[in-house]
């Protein structure tokens, strides 16, 4: 059955011609080429490589990037309805796209120069190149500024060292955008980004195995041992811990609207098994128990789906901040793990089936609740901007 | 090639489906629309004919009430070139008054081919495309399953109950186009941006007079079914005497 | 009233639909005040032979069209032909089936005579100076009352919609040339392939057997074509599920984008009846469906059911269904 999404504020009639007409598109082409695989992708805990030419010549990578580089030039509402539309999905799929068009093509825009605009921006929107986003470390995952990857300075360019760690597509991808310090180890301002094609000697990515979430998504460490970059291999407008916090605020915008994806695909699952599931003589959704569960989805997923709304226009007029987005994300994430732990338990005994997804999604969103920022870190990030107290 | 697709507005009935107060009609609430399935295959082997031979026009034609703007764009982000609209309050039932406004627009305008779905998803009529091509005095093939198009003659197959029926026919022509002849591409995010700069025109829509006309709808008598004769193979004993006796099928 | 029956033949022998249209136009004039029942009848060499059968069933005139490059149907030879011969007799109606052919040929005498056409109608009656007709609308799920309005009124039938009675009459024959000639014709068929005649087709069959993804492989679907083969007259449909995945070649499924089928007697092996399905199948007359799981969509439709393990029924049925047709 094809997915039709849930609107009960009507908010179809705020969006425009255009950004329906994406949703809708991507939302069938997740129907038929994402949803018969991703059961066995899952199991199996592999990424659905054969997707990503399909999914780049939807359009999907970097969507709200210029055309000039290849991109499709879509706002950011659309964007957002891209993710949203992904992760009813998977949220392994919509983590693929978020890296590699906010952690990937978002910093060579904003911090490259126009040659390595010109040469990776394109190659990445068509999925010729696939990139993976390296800051976090095996001790910096909270506090990124504490890393301890360098990227010394030599006659003809850099030499790069460490560990990075939970890097998306880090082992498939082509080009990495490794954050190193090119200071001393305490100081976070010598923090500035590379660009480094995975094929150069020195660079590996290994497969973190045993995940029992973000099982269709390729998770790996990645090690820099020695790796020689030329001197145009650094992204030369990043500087400091800012640099890479903003691309973690685009990612995080995406996923705010992912997390109203997989709520909605639960809520949607949920809502059709209980009207088809008879125990007792009756359908349980006639049953109040499972009425007040489904009222509670259909509230937050609303009230999830008001808010994001506003977030992305507050984008598109360029009034965006980035506590804003921590609220949206910290609120969506908690509400979609919920929703999914409800619908889960709605299902019953099938709800433990990978022909269900409700419980994929849930062990998925786990994930997504500590990634990017965990539920607490932006708890305390909103706490900050509030009080004026720093409490990390 | 300069290739016309005349394409409708139908309304997704999978999950809405409900008479309107007037009881001839669909009620609107909630419902979506989207270009006819048949059509849809139609616009596609247009953009392939056009890929396939070099340089030529796609372009898309459909009469209807206003919100018939809206699948014209959606054909353009798919990839068409140029998008007509016939408007008019309210589409006629009656086929011939719909191919009298389509001929007209057609007409002198020298394409190459007209393609037209098999049928629409609502009527399920399958007369327009007939009909317009008989307007305009063009030869036409119905329900084409496989087509090859080489220096200005064509070749179709058509699937008829059972057997293939290979046709030949010259250019100019009209076909209706059957599915699973090709898979019809989804609009690429580009592609949707890209519509809004090409040109879509709207005309009033020259309709024929209308002779057949919808006075009811109503849903079909309820089946009750479900009847369980009775479970495993010793059930068949009793299914065959009821399908002998009651049914009179045996 | 006078009606033309415009009736189909297939390698030179009339198909039922040709003996159903021909009831339609019986039923029609009676419905009038009587009047001449007429069929128009184009086909190759020796295709009059076949004009005493169209009598059986109240042809009072039949024309023929008799010509050696018109074995084959051509389309527009046939449609100018009938075009003329409808504006030559001033028929009050016009009907014919709404088989693949009927459907390409309707439309094209509507446009020639400039009237309209009421296509794929399960009924029909007359009321005054306009006849109303029902046809099945979106897929199946409503079933619209037309009004049509205008001499001569054209209609197609759905197959199988009307039963053929046989009510004898004259079947005067009348030979006429075609419209125009079969060489001037601007398409030409030249090739028509595919499963030998014998086979019937989905369309045409009294019985359909289907089988769905409950038979697990290909090779199971062995099941289904023995039961049709015990009924003798039966075709065997399959869903879309097992044709996408090349059990069974896409023309045999029945569903909403594959062949609709209205048979007396449908029987669904297990499938377990997804909408799109059942708009291929829910107006045939009977159904019975054999099935595992006693909730599955298809139980509900159906007119008798069997719970149960199709591999353990279903050749008990096909036993149960050669017995009972040895015994009649």
């Amino acid at each position: 059955m094809p997915f039709e999404g849930v609107d009960f504020y009507q908010l179809d009639r705020q969006l425009s011609e255009e950004e329906r007409a994406v949703r809708d598109t991507v939302r069938a082409w997740v129907d038929d080429h994402l949803m018969p695989v991703i059961g066995e992708c899952y199991i199996e805990g592999k990424f659905p490589r054969q997707l990503i030419p399909g999914l780049a010549e939807l359009g999907v990578f970097g969507a709200n990037l210029p055309e000039e580089y290849g991109c499709a030039g879509l706002n950011n509402v659309t964007y957002g309805l891209i993710m949203q539309e992904l992760e009813r999905g998977d949220s392994g799929i919509r983590s693929f796209a978020s890296v590699q068009g906010a952690l990937v093509m978002y910093p060579i825009h904003a911090f490259g120069s126009e040659a390595q605009k010109k040469h990776w921006l394109p190659r990445l929107a068509n999925g010729k190149e696939i990139g993976c986003f390296g800051l976090t470390e095996p001790d910096f995952g909270s506090n990124p500024a504490g890393m301890i990857t360098t990227a010394k300075e030599t006659a003809d360019g850099w030499v790069l060292n460490g560990t990075k760690m939970w890097i998306t597509n880090g082992s498939q991808a082509t080009v990495a955008i490794v954050w190193a310090k090119t200071g001393a180890v305490d100081d976070s301002k010598s923090i500035r980004g590379f660009i480094v094609p995975t094929a150069t000697k020195g660079y590996s990515g290994r497969d973190q195995k045993g995940k029992l979430s973000l099982r269709a998504s390729d998770t790996s460490e990645i090690h820099l041992e020695d790796v020689k970059l030329p001197k145009d291999a650094i992204l030369p407008k990043s500087g400091g811990i800012k640099s890479p916090l903003s691309c973690l605020t685009q990612a995080r915008y995406g996923i705010a609207w992912g997390a109203i994806g997989a709520a909605m695909a639960c809520y949607d699952e949920a809502v059709r098994y209980a009207k088809d599931r008879v125990m007792f003589g009756r359908p349980i959704a006639s049953t109040q128990i499972q009425q007040v569960r489904l009222a509670e989805m259909l509230t937050e997923i609303t009230k999830a789906q008001c808010l994001t709304l506003t977030l992305g226009r507050l984008k598109d007029d360029g009034k965006l901040t980035p506590q804003q987005v921590s609220l949206a994300k910290r609120n969506n994430v908690n509400m979609a793990c919920e929703c999914a732990r409800e619908a889960r338990r709605l299902l019953g005994a099938n709800g433990i089936l990978v022909e269900y997804h409700s419980m994929r999604h849930l062990a998925n969103l786990e994930s997504v609740y500590t990634y990017e920022g965990t539920h607490d870190m932006h708890s305390l990030i909103l706490g900050e901007e509030i009080t004026g107290f720093a409490a990390y | 090639m300069k290739i016309a697709v005349c394409i409708k507005r139908t309304p997704d009935t999978e999950s809405r489906f409900a008479i309107a107060a007037d009881g001839k009609s669909l009620d609107a609430a909630g419902l979506k629309y989207d270009i006819s399935d048949f059509d849809g295959y139609a616009l596609e082997v247009a953009l392939r004919l056009n890929e396939q031979q070099g340089p030529g026009e796609t372009v898309v034609v459909s009469a209807g009430p206003e919100g018939t703007q809206e699948i014209l764009r959606k054909a353009l982000s798919i990839g068409a070139d140029r998008a007509i609209h016939l408007g008019c309050d309210t589409l006629p039932y009656d086929g011939m008054a719909v191919a009298a406004a389509l001929s007209a627009e057609l007409r002198g305008q020298e394409y190459d081919l007209i393609l037209f779905g098999r049928n629409a998803t609502d009527s399920g009529n399958a007369t327009v495309g007939l009909m317009t091509a008989a307007l305009l005095d063009l030869p036409c093939v119905s329900a084409v399953s496989w087509l090859e198009i080489k220096e200005g003659r064509g070749t179709a197959h058509r699937e008829l109950e059972g057997v293939t029926e290979t046709v030949g026919f010259g250019l100019p022509a009209v076909l209706t186009i059957d599915e699973g002849i090709a898979r019809p591409r989804l609009p690429s995010l580009k592609g949707i941006m890209a519509a809004k700069k090409k040109p879509l025109e709207t005309r009033p829509a020259a309709l024929g007079e209308a002779r057949l006309t919808v006075v009811a709808m109503e849903l079909p008598p309820e089946r009750t079914g479900g009847r369980i004769v009775g479970e495993g193979p010793d059930a068949v004993p009793e299914l065959v005497r009821l399908l002998r006796e009651e049914a009179k099928v045996l | 009233m006078s009606g033309l029956a415009v009736v189909e033949a297939r390698e030179g022998a009339l198909r039922k639909v040709a003996f159903e249209v021909v009831t339609a136009a019986k039923q029609a004039s009676g419905m009038t005040g009587g009047g001449e029942v007429h069929a128009l009848l184009i086909g190759g060499s020796n295709i009059s032979a076949s004009a005493p059968e169209l009598g059986r069933y109240g042809a009072d005139v039949v024309h023929i069209v008799e010509h050696p490059d018109l074995d084959r149907y051509s389309p527009e030879v046939y449609a100018a032909t009938a075009a003329a011969l409808i504006q030559a007799g001033s028929y009050r109606a016009a009907l014919f089936c709404a088989s693949a052919q009927g459907r390409d040929l309707a439309p094209r005498v509507a446009a020639t005579l400039n009237v309209s056409l009421a296509a794929d109608v399960v009924a029909f009656e007359f009321e005054g100076d306009a006849i109303l007709a029902r046809h099945p609308v979106y897929i199946g799920k409503a079933i619209a009352t037309l009004r049509l309005t205008g001499t001569p009124a054209l209609l197609s039938l759905r197959p199988s919609a009307i039963t053929p009675v046989e009510t004898p009459a004259a079947a005067r024959v009348n030979r006429i040339e075609p419209a125009i000639a079969p060489r001037d014709a601007r398409i030409t068929v030249t090739d028509l392939s595919g499963r030998a005649a014998a086979n019937l087709d989905l369309g045409e069959a009294p019985v359909v057997v289907s089988g769905g993804r409950g038979l697990k492989a290909a090779e199971h679907f062995r099941l289904v074509e023995e039961l049709a083969a015990a009924f003798g007259n039966a075709a065997v449909g399959a869903t879309r599920a097992v044709t996408d995945d090349g059990w069974r070649p896409a023309t045999d499924q029945i569903g909403q984008t594959g062949r609709l089928v209205s048979p007396e007697l449908y029987i669904a092996v297990g499938i377990s009846g997804a909408v799109q399905h059942l708009a291929g199948m829910r107006t045939s007359r009977v159904i019975v469906a054999i099935n595992r799981d006693r909730d599955a969509p298809i139980m509900k439709l159906a007119d008798y059911a069997i719970v149960g393990d199709l591999f353990d029924i279903v050749p008990r049925l096909t036993e149960a269904v050669k017995q009972a047709r040895a015994d009649s």
